[in-house]
C-alpha cells in the first residue's frame, strides 16, 4: 500500500513538471555534479585520515555499488535476490584471472570485462528468475550463491581451489609512486569507479527504463497493458543489478589482491540484502547508509567487544548480534529504512515550518 | 536524442579519465617499487613491542584452532611478568579473520597500518595467509612462524620476511608415506585431503611411497561439513588405511562419518588434525549436535598421527612441565591440549628470536636472528632456518592414540627434506628450559 502512495508522489511532480523542469538542470548534469562533489569529498577525507581508514572507505565504496545494484533489483523492480554474492564472485574472479593471465590489460579494462561477465551471468540468471516469484525466486538465487563458488573446486588448477587466487595489482601511475600512498590511490580508484556507475544507475532509474521497472513492480498486468514487456524488463533489472555486483567484486579483488571462494559465502549475499533493507529499499542514498552500516557496525562492535574484554565466545558473536538488533530496531522505527527515516524527519520539519508560517 | 549524445560524450570522457588512471597493465609489476625499510623499528618503544596475528576465532577452522592464540597469550603474559624481552613487554594483538581470506587481508592491513605492529607472528592458515605474504614483504614487515605447513612460506628470495613454523606438508607426507609402506605393507590406502595446499603438498610426499597401494583419493572443502560421500567412496574402494590430511574439525567429522556407515579403516592423521584432546572434545560436540552420544576414547583408540612438538601427555618432558606451569598459572580454566601447546611453543620461539635480535631492535635484526640457526628449544625436531631456507620444523615422529586417549610413540623423530631426499632418524641434542633461560636478563 505504502509503496503505491510513494509512486504517486513520484509521478505527480513529473506530470506537473514541464514548467519547472525547464529551469532546473537536466538530471544527468545534476547527478554528475553530485558525483563530482562526492569524489571531492572522498579525496578530502582520504587526505585527512590514516591509511587504514582509507581502506575502510574503499570497502564502503565497493559495498555501496553492490548494495545499490541490489536495491535497484529489489526496491525498484520488486525481485528478490539472495545470491548477489555470486555476482561479486564472478567479478572478482574475472579481475583476478585477467590480472594473472593478461597482465598487459589496464585496470579499467579488467573492471569493464568483470562487469560484462557478471552482466552475462545476470542476464542468464534473470531469464530464469523472470519466471519465478517470491520464495521460489529467493530459493533459485540462493542456489546461485551456494553453487557458484563451488566451481573453484571443480577447476582447482585454473581457479585455485579453496585457496583461491592471489596477485598484486599495480595501479598507481609511475609518477605517483611514493607520492600518493597506495591505499589512498586505491580508494580514489574505487570511488571514481563507483561514482561513475552510480551516475549511470541514477540516470537509468530516473529515465524510461526506471519507470518501467517500477511499473512492473507495482502491477504486472497494468504494466503489460501499458505496453511494457514484463519478461524483458525483469531480465534487464537483473542484468543491471548483476553488473553492479560484478563491479563490486572486481573492485574488491583490485583492492585486496585476492579472490577466494571463502569470501563469497551465503552470509555475504544475506548481509548485502540486509544492508539494502537497513538503508532503505529503492534509494541510492539508502544504499550508502546500508554500505556504511555493513562496514562500520561490525568494526565498531568489534572494538567495543575489545574494550569490554569480553570472552571470545561473546565477542565473536557480538557484531552479528548488534547488527541484528540494529536491523530490527530500524525496521520497527523506520519501516522504510534509514533513508525512509531521514525523509520522514525532513517531511515533519517541513510541515512544522509551514504551520509556523501559517500561524 | 540530445540527451543520449551528451550521455555518450560524458561516458567517453569518464572512460578517458579511467584510461589515464590506469594506463599501465594491471598485472605488470611496477618499474620502481618502493624499497621496504628493513631497518625500521615500527611498533617498538623503550619498554614495549607490538606484534599481531590473524586467527580463526570464528568460522570453519575455529574448532580447535581458536585456542592457539590463548596459549600464545599465556606465554607472553609469563614473559611480561618476568620483565619482558630485553626490557620490552610484548603487546600481542589478535585479530579474528574467520578463516575468510578477504577478512585476512583486511585485518592484516589493520594490524600493519593502524596498530603499527613490529611483526606478524603465527598468522594461521594457507588460504588465508597466502593472501598477505606479498603485502607483508612489500611493506617489509617480518612475517614469522606462519601457522601452516604449506611449502610457500619457504621462499627466501621472493619472500625474505616470511618464515614457516610447523613441519611442512611434504616432509610430513614423506614420513607418513614411508611409515605406512613399512608397517601396513600390502594394504589398500585411501587419501582424504583438504582441497588446497594441504592436500597438494602432502600428496607430493605420500606419493613417493604409496602410489602402488593407493586405491582412492578424496578431497573436502572446508565450507562443506558433510563428508559422508567421500568416506563412502573410500569404503567402496576398499581402502584399509585412510590418510586424513585434515584440520581437527574434519578429522572428527570423518571419524564420525566412517562410524555412521560402519567403516573401520586405520586412520593416519597429520599433525594439524591429530591432537587427541581437541579431537575428543570435537567428537563429543558434533555427536551431541546430531543427537547421538559417542565414546570418543573408543573412536580415537588406535588412530596413528604425526607430531613434532612434545605431547601434553608426556608429563616427564621438561618442556611439557614448563608449559604446564605457565598454563596452570595463566589459563587454568582452559584444557591443556596439544593445540594450546602449539601456540605456546610458537610464542616462546618468537620470544627467543626477539631476544637474539638484541636490545637495539630493528626488523632486519629480527630476520637475521631467525636465519642465524640459533633457535633451539621445545621442538623434537630442529628448525630448518638458515640463509637459504625459511622452512620450520624439518621432521616428525609417529604416534598412536591409546584407548585412554594418551599417546605412545611408534617411531622416534626423523628428519628429511622437502624434495626426494632420504628420511633419517634425528638424534640431535635438545636444550632444556633452564638451558635456554629466556627470561634471564
Amino acid at each position: 500500500m505504502s509503496v503505491r502512495t510513494q509512486i504517486s508522489d513520484d509521478v505527480l511532480p513529473s506530470t506537473a513538471g514541464p514548467v519547472r523542469r525547464k529551469r532546473s538542470l537536466p538530471p544527468l548534469i545534476v547527478h554528475l555534479l553530485w558525483a563530482v562533489l562526492g569524489l571531492a569529498l572522498v579525496i578530502l577525507l582520504t587526505l585527512v585520515t590514516d591509511p587504514f581508514t582509507n581502506l575502510r572507505m574503499a570497502t564502503v565504496g565497493y559495498y555501496l555499488i553492490a548494495v545499490a545494484g541490489l536495491a535497484l533489483l529489489t526496491g525498484f523492480n520488486g525481485q528478490i535476490s539472495l545470491g548477489h554474492g555470486a555476482f561479486m564472485f564472478i567479478g572478482a574472479y574475472t579481475v583476478a584471472l585477467l590480472v594473472i593471465h593478461v597482465p598487459t590489460f589496464p585496470l579499467w579494462l579488467d573492471l569493464v570485462l568483470a562487469a560484462v561477465a557478471s552482466g552475462v551471468a545476470g542476464a542468464l540468471a534473470g531469464a530464469a528468475a523472470a519466471r519465478l516469484k517470491g520464495p521460489y525466486l529467493a530459493g533459485a538465487t540462493l542456489a546461485l550463491a551456494v553453487g557458484l563458488p563451488a566451481l573453484t573446486q571443480r577447476f582447482p588448477d585454473f581457479l585455485g581451489g579453496s585457496n583461491g587466487l592471489n596477485f598484486t595489482v599495480n595501479s598507481t601511475p609511475d609518477g605517483l609512486v611514493g607520492v600518493v600512498p597506495p591505499t589512498r590511490w586505491q580508494t580514489w580508484v574505487v570511488w571514481l569507479t563507483v561514482l561513475i556507475a552510480l551516475v549511470l544507475l541514477a540516470n537509468l532509474i530516473r529515465g524510461r527504463i526506471g519507470r518501467s521497472f517500477r511499473a512492473v513492480r507495482d502491477d504486472e498486468v497494468s504494466a503489460a497493458l501499458a505496453g511494457i514487456h514484463i519478461g524483458r524488463t525483469k531480465i534487464l533489472a537483473f542484468l543491471v543489478s548483476a553488473v553492479c555486483g560484478g563491479l563490486a567484486g572486481g573492485l574488491q579483488a583490485f583492492l585486496l589482491g585476492t579472490a577466494a571462494p571463502g569470501s563469497f559465502t551465503v552470509a555475504l549475499s544475506l548481509s548485502l540484502l540486509a544492508a539494502v533493507v537497513l538503508g532503505g529499499l529503492g534509494s541510492i542514498w539508502g544504499a550508502l547508509w546500508g554500505a556504511i552500516a555493513l562496514v562500520y557496525f561490525q568494526a565498531w562492535s568489534e572494538d567495543f567487544a575489545d574494550v569490554l574484554h569480553l570472552s571470545t565466545n561473546v565477542a565473536n558473536n557480538l557484531p552479528l548480534a548488534v547488527y541484528g538488533v540494529i536491523l530490527i530496531f530500524v525496521i520497527l522505527v523506520f519501516p522504510h529504512g534509514i533513508q525512509g527515516g531521514i525523509q520522514r524527519l525532513r517531511a515533519l520539519r517541513g510541515r512544522s515550518k509551514r504551520s509556523e508560517g501559517e500561524s | 536524442m540530445r540527451k543520449s549524445r551528451s550521455a555518450q560524450l560524458i561516458a567517453g570522457a569518464l572512460a578517458g579519465a579511467l584510461v589515464l588512471a590506469g594506463c599501465s597493465g594491471a598485472g605488470e609489476t611496477s618499474t620502481n617499487p618502493a624499497a621496504p625499510a628493513a631497518d625500521s623499528s615500527t611498533g617498538v618503544t623503550k619498554d614495549s613491542v607490538v606484534i599481531g596475528t590473524h586467527q580463526p576465532l570464528t568460522g570453519p577452522a575455529a574448532p580447535g584452532y581458536s585456542k592457539i592464540s590463548v596459549g600464545a597469550r599465556a606465554v607472553y603474559s609469563y614473559i611480561n611478568d618476568a620483565g619482558g624481552i630485553n626490557g620490552r613487554k610484548i603487546d600481542y594483538k589478535v585479530e579474528d579473520d574467520g578463516y575468510n581470506p578477504t577478512k585476512t587481508v583486511e585485518v592484516v592491513k589493520k594490524l600493519v597500518l593502524q596498530e603499527k605492529v613490529f611483526a606478524i607472528v603465527g598468522g594461521l592458515g594457507t588460504p588465508t595467509h597466502s593472501k598477505v605474504v606479498d603485502y607483508l614483504n612489500t611493506e617489509g614487515v617480518p612475517d614469522l612462524l606462519v601457522s601452516s605447513g604449506a611449502l610457500a612460506w619457504d621462499d627466501p628470495k621472493k619472500s625474505p620476511m616470511t618464515f614457516g613454523y610447523q613441519v611442512d606438508y611434504t616432509r610430513e607426507g614423506k614420513i607418513q608415506g614411508k611409515y605406512i609402506k613399512e608397517n601396513f605393507a600390502g594394504k589398500k590406502v585411501g587419501y582424504f585431503t583438504q582441497n588446497d595446499d594441504v592436500g597438494r603438498d602432502t600428496q607430493k610426499g605420500l606419493d613417493q611411497f604409496l602410489t602402488e597401494q593407493t586405491v582412492s583419493k578424496q578431497g573436502y572443502d572446508s565450507a562443506n561439513t558433510d563428508v559422508t560421500p567421500q568416506l563412502s567412496a573410500l569404503k567402496a574402494a576398499g581402502a584399509e588405511v585412510v590418510v586424513c590430511e585434515c584440520v581437527p574439525a574434519f578429522t572428527a567429522l570423518s571419524i564420525l562419518a566412517a562410524a555412521k556407515i560402519g567403516y573401520k579403516p586405520q586412520f593416519v592423521v597429520s599433525s594439524i588434525g591429530a591432537d587427541p584432546t581437541t579431537l575428543s572434545g570435537l567428537l563429543q560436540d558434533f555427536a551431541k549436535r546430531s543427537g547421538a552420544s559417542v565414546s570418543s576414547a573408543q573412536l580415537l583408540s588406535g588412530l596413528v598421527g604425526t607430531g613434532y612438538l612434545p605431547d601434553v601427555g608426556l608429563i616427564d618432558d621438561p618442556w611439557v612441565k614448563f608449559f604446564k606451569d605457565i598454563h596452570d598459572k595463566y589459563i587454568p580454566a582452559e584444557p591443556l591440549t596439544n593445540t594450546v601447546m602449539y601456540g605456546m611453543v610458537q610464542a616462546y620461539t618468537f620470544s627467543q628470536a626477539l631476544k637474539a635480535a638484541g636490545p637495539d631492535l630493528t626488523r632486519q635484526k629480527l630476520v637475521d636472528a631467525m636465519t642465524s640457526g640459533s633457535l633451539k628449544g621445545p621442538g623434537l625436531t630442529p628448525f630448518g632456518f638458515s640463509k637459504d631456507s625459511h622452512s620450520g620444523y624439518t621432521g616428525a615422529y609417529v604416534f598412536q592414540i591409546n584407548p585412554d586417549t594418551t599417546t605412545k610413540i611408534l617411531q622416534p623423530p626423523a628428519v628429511t627434506d622437502r624434495a626426494t631426499g632420504a628420511i633419517t632418524p634425528y638424534s640431535g641434542e635438545r636444550l632444556t628450559p633452564e638451558q635456554v633461560n629466556l627470561t634471564a636478563k
